[in-house]
C-alpha cells in the first residue's frame, strides 16, 4: 500500500512538471525564447530557478552526508554560497552581465566571453569545455537521483537512470529554458518546504537548538566516541574547524569551501540566467528569494546532516558514519529512521526535485554550447541554432547516461568528486575572463585568451599529476611509476590541495602578465563602446 | 555559546543567517530601482 502512495505521489509530481514543460513549449518561438526566455522572466520564478539548479541531490545528499563525517565547519560553504553565491554574484556579477549580454546580443555564456572579446575561439573552445566536463557533474547528479529512486521505489538502478533521463529530456528539448525555469520554481518552492519541515523535525527531537548542539559539542569531547570517527586526520569534533594544515584541514578547506564557493561565481548554466531578466529591477528583487533559499538549503542540509551524529548515538551508540555504512548513505538513512515513512515520501520526491531541477538545466547548457557556440548559427538561418541545441541535448542526455553507469565504478564517492572537478574547472578557466569582460575596458584579447587557457591547461594538469582524488583514478602517474605512486608529489599537502589553488592564480598571474606585454592592442573603441553602453548608469 | 562549541562556528552560524537576512534588506530597500533604461 505504501508502495501505491509513494507511485501516485511521484506521478502527481511528475505530471505537474510536464505540464510546466509543455507550458514552455507553446511559449517557445524563436531562439531567444529556447535559449533566454525572451529576456522576460520573472523575478521570483528566476530566483528560484538559480537556486534550484545551484542547489542539487549532491549538495544535499553528498554535502550534507559530508557534513556528518567533517562537522559544522562545512557551514563556511553556506556562508560562501550566500555571501559569493547570490550577494555578490547578483550585484556585482548579474546586473553587467545582464546589460553586456543583452548589448551584444549574447544567448549564452560562452557567445557572451566570444563576443565581448571579438573571439571566435574563446567562444567554441568555451562551447566545448563545458560539452565535455558538464556531463560529469551531470553524471554526479543522475547517480544521486537514481540511487534514490532505487532505494525509494525499489527500482533497477539501470532502469531508474533510463527514466529519469527520459522524463529530463522531453522537457528540455519540447520547453527550452521556459520549461526548464517554471519547473526550476516549482520543484524549488517543494525544496524550501521540505528542508524546512527537516529542520524543525530535527531540532524539535533534540530538544531544541541549544541542546541539540551542545550534545553534538560532548560528543565530540567524549574520547569512546572519537574512536569511531574515521575522518581523515585533524579532526577535532563536530562543532570545531579541523586542525590547520591536516589532511581534514586541505579537504574540508580547499576542496570544498573554496573549491566549490568560489567555483559558483563562473558557472555557465547560472550566469546565463542573469541574462533572462529585462532589467536590473528584476535581479534586485531575486536577491532575497535566492539569498534566503541558499540558507535554507545549504545550511539546513549541513546542520541535519552533523545533528544526526547525537541521534544515531543515542538510539544506537554509533555515530552517523558508521550506523549509515557511508558518507554517501547518512541523510537517506536518517530520513529513513528519525522521520515518518510519509515524510520519507515526501522527501523522496524533494530529492527528486533537486536532483531533476539541476539536470534539466546542465542538459540546457549543454545543448546550447553544441546548438549557439561550438556549431555557430548562420544569420540567414536562426532557427537552426535551436535544432541543433535540440540535437545537442539529445547527445548530452546519451553521453550522460553512459557515465553515470560507468562512474560508480571507477570511483566510490564518485558524485562529490565529479561536482568539485568541474566547479573547480570553471573557476580556474573562466572566472578572471569573465570578472574582466565584466569590469575593465582594457583588457585585450590575447590577455583573456592566454588566462583563459593557462587557467584551464593548469587545472588538468594538477587534476592528472598531483591531486590525489583524480590521479589516483586518471592512473598516468600509477601507470608510469608501475603503481608505485599516484602522484608526482608525495607531500600531503600537496596531494590535497584542490586544483583551484594552484590554476586560478595561474590564470590571474597569466592575464596580468600578458595585458602589459600586449596593452598597446587594444580591442576596437566601437565594440567596448557597445558592450558598455548604459552599464554603471542608475534610473 | 548556544552550545555551539568554538567561536568560529558560532560566528558563521550568525555569519549565514547575517548574509541571508542582508540579501533581504538589500531586496526591500532597492525593490523600485533599476528599472529598464535605451533599453
Amino acid at each position: 500500500m505504501a508502495l501505491v502512495w509513494k507511485i501516485i505521489i511521484i506521478i502527481v509530481y511528475l505530471g505537474v512538471v510536464g505540464f510546466l514543460g509543455f507550458l514552455g513549449w507553446k511559449r517557445t518561438k524563436s531562439a531567444e525564447d529556447f535559449m533566454l526566455g525572451g529576456r522576460k522572466i520573472h523575478p521570483a520564478v528566476m530566483a528560484l530557478s538559480y537556486g534550484a539548479t545551484f542547489i542539487s541531490t549532491s549538495a544535499i545528499v553528498g554535502f550534507g552526508g559530508f557534513a556528518g563525517l567533517f562537522g559544522m565547519s562545512l557551514l563556511w560553504l553556506t556562508f560562501l554560497n550566500i555571501f559569493l553565491g547570490v550577494f555578490i554574484a547578483f550585484i556585482f556579477f548579474g546586473k553587467r552581465t545582464r546589460r553586456i549580454g543583452r548589448n551584444l546580443n549574447a544567448h549564452t555564456f560562452p557567445e557572451f566571453l566570444g563576443k565581448r572579446f571579438k573571439s571566435k575561439f574563446i567562444q567554441k573552445f568555451a562551447g566545448i569545455i563545458i560539452f565535455v566536463f558538464m556531463p560529469f557533474y551531470t553524471a554526479a547528479v543522475m547517480i544521486g537521483v537514481s540511487r534514490i529512486l532505487e532505494a525509494g521505489l525499489g527500482l533497477n538502478y539501470n532502469l531508474a537512470l533510463i527514466i529519469f533521463a527520459v522524463i529530463v529530456a522531453a522537457y528540455v528539448i519540447f520547453g527550452g529554458i521556459k520549461g526548464v525555469m517554471y519547473s526550476d520554481a516549482f520543484q524549488g518552492s517543494l525544496m524550501l518546504v521540505g528542508m524546512v519541515a527537516l529542520l524543525v523535525i530535527v531540532y524539535t527531537q533534540l530538544g531544541g537548538i541549544a541542546p541539540a548542539h551542545q550534545a553534538l559539542t560532548d560528543m565530540g569531547q567524549n574520547s569512546a566516541v572519537l574512536e569511531q570517527v574515521k575522518a581523515p586526520p585533524g579532526f577535532t569534533g563536530w562543532t570545531s574547524m579541523p586542525e590547520w594544515f591536516s589532511m581534514n584541514w586541505m579537504i574540508v578547506v580547499t576542496s570544498i569551501i573554496a573549491g566549490v564557493g568560489i567555483g559558483v561565481l563562473a558557472q555557465p548554466q547560472l550566469a546565463v540566467r542573469f541574462m533572462t531578466v529585462k532589467s536590473d529591477k528584476e535581479l534586485n528583487r531575486a536577491i532575497p528569494i535566492g539569498g534566503v533559499f541558499i540558507l535554507l538549503m545549504t545550511g539546513v542540509a549541513f546542520v541535519v546532516g552533523a545533528l544526526s551524529n547525537v541521534l544515531f548515538f543515542q538510539k544506537g551508540g554509533e555515530i552517523a558514519a558508521v550506523a549509515s555504512g557511508g558518507v554517501d548513505k547518512i541523510i537517506p538513512n536518517f530520513l529513513n529512521t528519525f522521520t515518518s515513512p510519509w515524510f520519507v515520501t515526501i522527501f523522496l520526491v524533494i530529492l527528486m526535485a533537486a536532483g531533476m531541477s539541476t539536470i534539466s538545466s546542465q542538459f540546457h547548457t549543454m545543448g546550447t554550447a553544441v546548438g549557439r557556440d561550438i556549431i555557430t548559427p548562420s544569420k540567414k538561418s536562426p532557427k537552426k541554432s535551436m535544432i541543433f541545441s535540440r540535437i545537442g541535448v539529445l547527445i548530452a542526455i546519451v553521453v550522460t547516461v553512459i557515465l553515470a553507469y560507468l562512474l560508480p565504478t571507477v570511483w566510490d564517492g564518485a558524485i562529490a568528486i565529479a561536482t568539485g572537478l568541474f566547479f573547480g574547472l570553471c573557476g580556474s578557466a573562466f572566472l578572471p575572463m569573465f570578472i574582466g569582460a565584466l569590469y575593465s575596458k582594457k583588457l585585450t584579447k590575447i590577455a583573456a585568451v592566454s588566462g583563459f587557457v593557462s587557467g584551464f591547461a593548469a587545472s588538468i594538469i594538477w587534476m592528472v599529476l598531483f591531486h590525489a582524488k583524480e590521479a589516483s583514478v586518471f592512473g598516468l602517474v600509477g601507470a608510469i611509476t608501475g603503481g608505485e605512486a599516484q602522484t608526482v608529489v608525495g607531500n600531503m599537502i600537496v596531494q590535497n590541495l584542490d586544483p583551484l589553488f594552484v590554476a586560478l592564480p595561474i590564470s590571474v598571474i597569466v592575464t596580468l602578465v600578458v595585458q602589459a606585454i600586449t596593452k598597446k592592442k587594444q580591442l576596437p573603441q566601437e565594440l567596448i563602446d557597445q558592450s558598455f553602453a548604459g552599464v554603471g548608469k542608475k534610473k | 555559546m548556544l552550545g555551539m562549541g568554538d567561536f568560529s562556528i558560532f560566528l558563521v552560524y550568525i555569519l549565514c543567517i547575517a548574509s541571508a537576512l542582508a540579501c533581504v534588506i538589500y531586496g526591500i530597500i532597492n525593490w523600485n530601482k533599476g528599472g529598464e533604461t535605451e533599453e
